[in-house]
């Protein structure tokens, strides 16, 4: 065991104390968000740190040479181990960046709201985070494994986080579908790479390539091993795996927004394309002819997932369809097996992370000034909240891919990729999904700006919403009294919104450093 | 002065069995306890010293004539990896055990009678122990009687028991005592025609007459050792005594059975399968292997359901334990060495998970009164070291990654692998923790998420003299999770050793 | 002797093992039972005992012949599994100890020594036991849905 304190092994320690801290300091409300705070700027630093080392010109010939940082041999020669490489840095850099906005953020929404439990709260979100951070920087598919199934269990209490039956139930969901995935499917598919290859280590180009010159392994064995992973990635939400997704809307929002638009599906996908470049090799899922279904299931996902998102009235529900055809495009991306498509699936993880933490921060200031849950309800509401509507705004021309957003980029090296490797069904997809993007979301800026707000606040308005996943406003039955005149959510929250939305913004004329680790990784594909 | 080291197996059992007699003279009140606490604390130094003694000894086994009784003659003690490492957990858990008793047997045991309880409890572990370091077949069959009578006793002397307990231990009785029976039978069939009761010179017999393994005789005995043991080590479907006698014993007795009287059980299968027969008979000529695998695999999903619709919590870990025996059958029933790995790491691993799973329930009972799902309810905020123990705990039995539970089931999903044909026992092996996950789930949920019932008065935390014995066990389980070298470098010498026949 | 009933002795412990294993599983009355299981036990006794013996062999006893020297008279039985058959003896007589300290116990508190009686009760326990689960998870149910307003507006102002 190595007590080497080098700095992705910090990545992991900083959110653990930060939660060991945030436990103790429990019961000073202040002090504890100010834990969260500096824990949170702490590891971006720290990550940050790190990306000099990948960036390094040289850095693929000295990558399969370079030891991994061992820490602790689990079963003989299975070590659990960490290993830096571009998409995990791409990983890393976008989770704790967005903690630091989202830590601001949950602080508002979860005093705003009178949230109970708080501790708990902020202890599972930095464990959450620090999984996140093993995720990203794990030297091999068995401590890949090992975060995946911590950041599940993480997060279960997050998504349970209410404790009302409605609660438990989606949470029962959300645990259920991740676990079934990750341990029939996923774990299995390790276990069974691990039988015919002893290798679990992340080589650009694959680990299967000698079982299958002799003959060990055959095409159909390597192609049912794919299909195991793809469908153990649970987290990747691709259909009919995706149910999960919404049902974990229930949770407080700052949860939807950092965990199930960013760090969860994106550990999600961010699996997928490392299983897809690192284990399997694009070259030699193509020279055997295994995994085209991927590009096919994918699609269908992105068209499915963004029918049903036309059709939901609950805003935070249509956003989280709105995500899971997001991630398919990562995974139709990945499964290409193009250089440029493997480079439009890291950019599209960064780019759809501050766009969609955006919108999920918007629905959440909305829910918190408003007390509104359901599109339906949006009318005139921009003029009240024009912040808020304004970084909404820009997160969903993100989404639909239109400049000046982050989007845009990643659906550019997209259907460039899609072009370049001649499947007509991907572009076809692309761009009736735009349309459905547009669909959904223009509707929803139309109301908020265009529409007159409905004057007098009716009073039957209970009767609308008390059903549902998200019809817990009557807790806040007090704030009655000032629903015609509320204004803009706390402060921390709308800042943090401002924030991403700039953020969303800067990528697109500042994308040089997300581009630069998506080439390098793109590099180390090419022998 | 005796040189203790030269005489460690014996030691091992004639501590605890002399002096497991003597309890019954030190009285009342808490001088039981701390004699058997000196008295297992004792053994289990003894086998740890055996432990290492195995490990550094160049044949790798340790052997002993009783009295100097040539082994023809006399019993020999014959230890190798393999027992070692099972007493090392019947030692251990023996110990830890021992410790928590003390406040639950306060409450659950007549105060006139704890000096027997203790006695007995001293023996049960005697007569585990010595099964495991015998290498003479008989000697086995007493000292699982000696270990089966005493368990007898000790479940049905709780104070304010519920009635079910008596019939729970009547029927084991009758059951364990006819297993016991066709185990003796089957050692007399096997003396008959190898005219011997050393295991190793039976099979040494065994193997080199030529013919005489597909003699009548031999079958028979094969086949009343594999029904006795089965029944012995409460495999589906010879189980039916097991889950109402963990349900209805005082609670330091439920977590001493369910951590080490089975797997001592699935110990003397491998000893009688494995070193005896050999594996090439055991599961090359006769079809036990197929046999094993079906009754494992059923085992696993049929209680995993059972258990997920239990209300009764003990009786809950009582079912999910015969599943989980299941894992273990399944394993050595491979007959491959990672599936045998599997297996052994699982008797270490199941021994501490669920013997702090029950030490946890026994600490639920021990402030509330009950144990069913109800009474966990919102006891998450009131008692969170127990029932963060039984979460972990319950993780483990998951096979949640970085928990012991892991280990196990990485071996055992590569053995299944390693068959030809084995996948559908591996998908066998993660449904069950799927199942797991349910009913463990059901626990977490209720004590973490649900509000305690209205009227229940809060309890505080269990004591100290609880939880430590507790988080011991639960603690090793994770640190053997994180770091399993030990335990998996200790499973594959003894799987190598069971394969290559000789002890 | 020779065939089928030259082996006569081992017809015989099968006879009273079977009987036996018949009355412990087919007998309700437990004190029934424990013989039965008493006479199962003294099958294999017999099993083991007749093993030993041979055609003409005596017991295995040295005799002084002339000058002090010391021998075995003729063929002899084997001594080993007689001896360890005083063990199981004692064996089985403890385990009919603790059986019948089990079954006064019983009667002290069923009432009675008949197993299907006892089952009988055993499954009225279990039953009421769930009953009393499931009546409790019914008014839980009625709470959460019917007044799950109230409900959950004082649970959460509470928290």
């Amino acid at each position: 065991m190595t007590f080497d304190l080098s700095p992705p092994l910090l990545a992991i320690y900083i959110p653990l104390i930060g939660a060991l801290l945030i436990a103790l300091a429990g019961r000073w409300a202040n002090l504890r968000e100010g834990i969260t705070l500096g824990t949170a700027a702490a590891l971006f630093y720290t990550v940050i740190g790190i990306v000099p080392r990948v960036l390094a010109p040289d850095f693929w010939a000295g990558y399969a040479k370079a030891p991994p940082l061992r820490l602790i041999e689990v079963v003989p020669n299975v070590f659990l181990e960490l290993k830096v490489e571009p998409l995990g840095m791409i990983f890393a850099l976008i989770a704790s960046a967005l903690w630091i906005l989202n830590s601001l953020y949950s602080i508002g929404y979860m005093r705003g709201n009178q949230e109970r439990h708080q501790t708990r709260f902020y202890v599972c979100f930095a464990l959450a985070i620090s999984s996140v951070m093993g995720l990203a920087f794990a030297g091999n598919l068995f401590t890949l494994f090992v975060f995946y199934e911590m950041l599940t269990l993480t997060t279960y209490p997050l998504v349970a986080h209410k404790g009302t039956a409605e609660a438990l139930r989606s949470a029962r969901t959300y645990l259920g579908i991740l676990v079934v995935t990750s341990v029939c499917f996923l774990l299995a598919g390790i276990i069974a790479t691990y039988a015919y290859t002893h290798d679990l280590s992340f080589k650009p180009g694959g680990v299967f390539t000698k079982a299958l010159a002799s003959g060990e392994l055959s095409a159909p064995v390597l192609g049912t091993l794919f299909l195991l992973y793809m469908y153990g990635i649970g987290k990747a939400a691709l259909m009919p795996m995706h149910r999960w997704l919404p049902a974990a809307m229930v949770a407080p929002t700052p949860v939807s927004a950092l965990l199930h638009a960013v760090a969860v599906v994106k550990a999600g996908v961010f699996t997928v394309v490392k299983v897809i470049v690192y284990t399997f090799g694009p070259l030699t899922l193509i020279k055997y002819h295994q995994g085209s279904w991927l590009i096919y299931v994918a699609g269908a996902t992105i068209l499915i997932a963004s029918f049903i998102a036309l059709f939901q009235d609950n805003l935070k529900r249509r956003l989280a369809y709105s995500t899971v055809s997001q991630l398919s495009y990562v995974i139709i991306a990945a499964a290409l097996l193009s250089p440029i498509s493997i480079m439009a699936a890291a950019l599209h993880i960064a780019a759809h992370a501050f766009g969609k933490i955006t919108l999920f921060f918007a629905a959440g200031s909305i829910y918190t000034a408003a007390h509104k849950t359901e599109v339906s309800q949006l009318d005139g509401i921009g003029r009240r909240m024009p912040f808020t509507m304004g970084a909404f705004t820009i997160g969903a021309l993100s989404m639909i891919g239109l400049p000046p957003t982050a989007g845009f980029i990643s659906k550019w090296y997209l259907l460039t990729a899609a072009w370049e490797t001649e499947y007509a069904f991907v572009v076809g997809v692309i761009i009736l999904s735009t349309l459905l993007n547009a669909g959904y979301f223009l509707p929803i800026i139309y109301r908020a700006f265009f529409r007159p707000s409905p004057r007098a606040a009716n009073p039957g308005r209970h009767a609308s919403s008390t059903d549902g996943l998200f019809g817990d406003e009557d807790d806040h039955s007090h704030a009655h009294g000032h629903h015609g005149e509320h204004g803009e959510a706390p402060w921390p929250m709308v800042l943090a919104l401002c924030c991403t939305a700039a953020a969303t913004i800067a990528f697109f004329f500042y994308s040089d450093l997300a581009i630069d680790l998506a080439t390098q990784l793109r590099k180390g594909l090419l022998p | 002065m005796v040189d203790v080291q030269a005489h460690l197996p014996v030691l091992i059992v004639t501590v605890p069995l002399i002096g497991g007699i003597l309890t019954i003279a030190t009285g009342r009140g808490w001088k039981p306890w701390a004699w058997a606490t000196f008295l297992t604390g004792t053994v289990f130094y003894f086998t740890i010293r055996l432990m290492m003694q195995v490990l550094a000894s160049k044949t790798g086994m340790v052997s002993y004539e009783l009295g100097n009784w040539p082994r023809q003659w006399g019993i020999e003690y014959r230890v190798d990896a393999l027992n070692a490492f099972i007493l090392l957990i019947v030692g251990g858990v023996g110990f830890i055990t021992t410790i928590y008793a003390k406040l639950s047997v306060e409450k659950e045991i007549p105060a006139d009678r704890v000096n027997f309880f203790y006695a007995v409890w001293v023996l049960a572990i005697t007569g585990l122990l010595g099964i495991t370091v015998t290498g003479d077949a008989f000697n086995v069959y007493v000292l699982l009687e000696i270990s089966s009578l005493t368990v007898y006793a000790l479940i049905a002397m709780g104070k304010d028991m519920h009635r079910g307990a008596l019939t729970a231990s009547l029927r084991y009785l009758i059951l364990g005592s006819v297993g016991a029976s066709f185990i003796l039978l089957g050692i007399g069939y096997l003396m008959m025609i190898t005219g011997t009761l050393n295991m190793q010179d039976m099979h040494d017999r065994l193997m080199s007459v030529p013919g005489i393994l597909e003699s009548r005789t031999v079958l028979v005995a094969f086949a009343f050792l594999l029904a006795g043991l089965g029944m012995k080590m409460a495999m589906f479907p010879l189980h039916m005594w097991l889950p109402r006698a963990y349900t209805y014993a005082p609670s330091a007795v439920s977590a001493l059975l369910a951590a080490t009287a089975t797997k001592v059980g699935v110990y003397m299968a491998f000893r009688f399968l494995f070193t005896i027969f050999g594996v090439g008979f055991s599961f090359g000529m006769m079809p036990s292997g197929l046999v094993l695998l079906l009754c494992a695999s059923a085992g696993i999903l049929v209680t995993g359901v059972t258990a997920i619709r239990q209300t009764n919590l003990k009786r809950m870990l009582a079912y999910s334990s015969v599943g989980q025996l299941g894992y273990i059958v399944l394993g050595f029933a491979l007959a491959n060495l990672h599936g045998i790995a599997g297996s052994v790491a699982h008797i270490f691993n199941h021994a501490v998970m669920k013997g702090g799973m029950f030490m946890a329930l026994g600490a639920v009972v021990y402030r509330t009164g009950r144990c069913d799902i109800r009474s966990v309810r919102g006891l998450g905020k009131q008692m969170p070291l127990t029932l963060a123990a039984f979460t972990v705990g319950g993780l483990g039995l998951i096979g949640f990654p970085l928990t012991a539970g892991f280990i196990s089931k990485w071996y055992l999903v590569q053995g299944c692998l390693e068959r030809p044909g084995g996948w559908p026992l591996a998908a066998v092996v993660l449904i069950g923790s799927l199942l797991a996950v349910v009913y463990t789930w059901r626990v977490v949920e209720a004590a973490y998420f649900q509000e305690p019932d209205p009227g229940t008065p809060p309890v505080e935390e269990a004591p100290l003299m609880m939880l430590i014995p507790m988080w011991t066990l639960i603690g090793a389980s994770i640190y053997f999770g994180i770091n399993a070298t030990f335990t998996g470098h200790i499973a594959l010498t003894a799987a190598r050793s069971l394969l290559g026949g000789a002890p | 002797m020779t065939g089928v009933l030259g082996i006569y002795n081992y017809w015989i412990y099968v006879i009273l093992m079977m009987i036996g294993l018949y009355g412990v599983i087919a007998k309700p009355n437990l004190i029934k039972q424990a013989i039965a299981l008493g006479l199962f036990q003294t099958g294999i006794f017999l099993y083991y005992i007749s093993m030993a013996v041979i055609d003409g062999g005596t017991a295995p006893v040295w005799t002084t012949v002339q000058d002090g020297a010391q021998k075995f008279q003729g063929p002899y039985d084997n001594p080993l599994p007689h001896v360890l058959i005083l063990t199981a003896i004692v064996v089985s007589v403890s385990v009919l100890a603790v059986a019948l300290a089990l079954i006064i116990n019983i009667k002290r508190r069923y009432g009675t020594i008949e197993a299907d009686e006892i089952e009988a009760m055993d499954i009225a326990d279990r039953l009421a036991e769930f009953h009393a689960g499931a009546a409790a998870d019914a008014v839980d149910e009625a709470a959460a849905e019917g007044h799950g307003l109230e409900h959950a507006h004082g649970g959460h102002h509470h928290g």
